[in-house]
């Protein structure tokens, strides 16, 4: 209860969870609340780049589509997109990092090894390389960034469990003789939880993020997907004359990742007291 | 009905570091616990005294089986358990339990008391949930908390109420060895007499048998029945707690039990008090580990390791003392005069 108020006394961070259930609720209701729903994925030439009116809100693009519409559309691609590659990272990292942190040998140190080569190469990158290898979709670019988050998830978990392996709790299970299968899971796991969580969240941000980048740089979805970094890919060559067409979805990325920031920043706050500051 | 002992020592030796990381340096070799001879017999209660770092605490992890011995013989009820993988000497070693120091932080600090209960027996194959229910109710009731705790989270506890939980943890177990790692650190005096109460209850209710490590003297004498004096991992006095208090033979004996302090004016006059710090276990002396604080110490103390002796006066009832000049420490004390200038004394 004392988290509850703390939490919402923290206003950044109430502010970034306001803003995560709306995008939440745009996601599951988006369909339903679309103006235009014959203008999303159709084209209509004759309205070619209207400026925001009444009628469009965020105007219309090269190809006469509602840019409103298609944003609306656009979120719940982009969180699946999000919430998957996190739960793949999640699932690859996490076990990983618990098997490399408790043992000690030369598997161990090859998981860590590897991890640090994934971290060695700026992770955009090497999604690109692989993105590409696998052919152009948004599949391959949810693979391609799934199989370079993990090591994020590895290095944190495996830092969490090497320091909880000699504490004195650990010490009195292996002293009563638990098996090594439910220290890792039933005690190692949940403690550390937290730091996943909070990695989780803000690697939701940075995800639609790095997802709309690689849209934008022609990796990720393909036309007529209303994919967020594709629509301002597409807008590119009517800039600035156009601003409209780039400027709404890039409006719609900053505001949900901003969310997932402020957000997962709050629950840090809340779960690690070391790494708290004060902010005025 | 006295048969042979519970638990035997022989010549245990327990090593930390040595060995070389991956393109590390080769790391210096600890022996913590050093040859250590001793037997346990079956309900009694023994100490192991010393300062930090004499290897107490390693000696009941090895004992334990937590860590693997380097070389000698530990017998449990006449069966070897030595000479094995951690895993497999813990599952021989079941029945010695370990209490931490620290029993609170030995509770996930995620998982409620009844949880962590459960799960003890649940790692036990108790399958049957009534039957876990009752036992850690019984226990509960054994050391002296009620059903209301089981909701409870290990920072909710107070100290006395941790240790009950430790100790109820390893005892819903059966175990029939429990060793207790300074059982009554960071308790406040009244909270300590009741837990030291309870230690006693519950021994005789179980039929248990102690290995008490503490450096609390007082404690000592009221709760066991004999001592073993550890110096740099090896044991260099031994036997029972009332000779041993009364005329203590070994110099670094005299020294721990002159720096406790005593109610009684006058009693420990004479005995030296130590100075410096114990020397780094990682490079003991030639021949008797105390020799460089010692006031006895000659040619034959640098040049050859004491064994563990009869004290020929007291060896009737197991007194053994590993020094080369125990004589003299013992005429001296027994003379009153200060044999031991040069350590110290006041």
């Amino acid at each position: 209860m004392l988290i509850i108020r703390k939490f919402l006394r923290d206003v950044p961070a109430m502010m970034g969870f306001a803003i995560i259930c709306t995008v939440i609720g745009i996601a599951v209701f988006g369909s339903m609340l679309v103006p235009h729903p014959h203008l999303v994925f159709e084209s209509d030439l004759l309205r070619r780049f209207e400026p925001p009116s009444a009628e469009f809100w965020f105007g219309t693009d090269n190809l006469g589509r509602d840019i409103f519409s298609r944003v609306l559309v656009g979120t719940q691609g982009a969180l699946t997109v999000a919430l998957t590659v996190v739960a793949v990272a999640i699932a690859i990292g996490v076990p990983l990092g618990i098997y490399a942190g408790y043992t000690t040998g030369w598997l161990s140190e090859l998981v860590m090894r590897v991890t640090d080569m994934f971290l060695a190469v700026p992770q955009i990158i090497l999604a690109l390389a692989i993105a590409q290898l696998a052919g152009r979709g948004l599949g391959s670019a949810m693979t391609a960034l799934a199989l370079t988050y993990w090591p994020f998830f590895c290095r944190t978990v495996y830092a969490e469990t090497r320091r909880l392996r000699h504490s004195v709790f650990i010490e009195a299970l292996e002293g009563l003789g638990a098996s090594r299968t439910r220290i890792l899971f039933a005690h190692v796991l949940p403690n550390v939880a937290s730091p996943i969580i909070v990695r989780a969240t803000v690697g939701m941000g940075f995800t639609i993020l790095t997802t709309a980048l690689l849209g934008f740089l022609g990796v990720g979805a393909t036309a007529p997907s209303p994919d967020w970094g594709l629509a301002i890919a597409e807008s590119r060559e009517y800039l600035p004359d156009m601003w409209w067409a780039a400027t709404f979805p890039g409006l719609a990325i900053l505001f949900t990742v901003l969310g997932f920031n402020l957000f997962g920043d709050g629950l840090r706050d809340l779960i690690d007291p070391k790494l708290r500051r004060s902010r005025s | 009905m006295k048969s042979g002992p519970i638990l035997s020592l022989e010549n245990v030796v327990s090593v930390y570091g040595g060995g070389r990381s991956w393109l590390g340096r080769a790391q210096p070799e600890v022996r913590a616990v050093d040859g250590v001879t001793f037997d346990v017999q079956e309900g009694e209660a023994l100490a192991l005294v010393g300062e930090s770092g004499c290897g107490k605490t390693t000696l009941a992890k090895t004992v334990l089986g937590l860590l693997r011995e380097r070389s000698g013989n530990i017998r449990l009820d006449g069966k070897l358990v030595s000479g094995l993988t951690p895993q497999q000497a813990r599952l021989a070693r079941m029945t010695i339990q370990y209490v931490h120091q620290d029993p609170g932080a030995a509770l996930d600090p995620w998982w409620t008391i009844g949880h962590t209960l459960d799960e003890t027996l649940r790692i036990h194959a108790v399958s049957d949930r009534a039957e876990r229910a009752r036992r850690i109710e019984e226990m509960l009731s054994a050391v002296g908390l009620d059903s209301s705790f089981l909701r409870r989270y290990p920072h909710e506890l107070s100290g006395g109420q941790q240790r009950r939980i430790g100790l109820a943890r390893i005892l819903i177990l059966h175990p029939r060895i429990v060793i207790l790692d300074e059982p009554t650190s960071g308790l406040d005096l009244s909270v300590q007499a009741t837990v030291l109460g309870l230690f006693d209850e519950l021994r005789h209710q179980f039929g248990l048998t102690y290995i008490f490590v503490s450096h609390d003297l007082s404690v000592v004498r009221r709760m066991c029945d004999r001592v073993a004096i550890m110096y740099l991992g090896r044991v260099v006095e031994l036997g029972p707690t009332e000779p041993i208090f009364r005329a203590p033979v070994h110099s670094y004996t005299r020294a721990l039990l002159s720096a406790s302090p005593s109610l009684t004016p006058g009693q420990l006059d004479g005995m030296p008090s130590l100075r410096d710090d114990p020397p780094s276990p990682s490079a003991v002396p030639s021949g008797c580990g105390f020799r460089t604080r010692c006031a006895l110490a000659d040619r034959v103390c640098s040049a050859h390791r004491p064994a563990l002796e009869a004290v020929v006066d007291d060896a009737a009832n197991g007194h053994m003392a590993a020094c080369h000049h125990w004589q003299d420490g013992l005429f001296s004390s027994a003379d009153g005069s200060l044999a031991m200038h040069g350590v110290g004394a006041q």
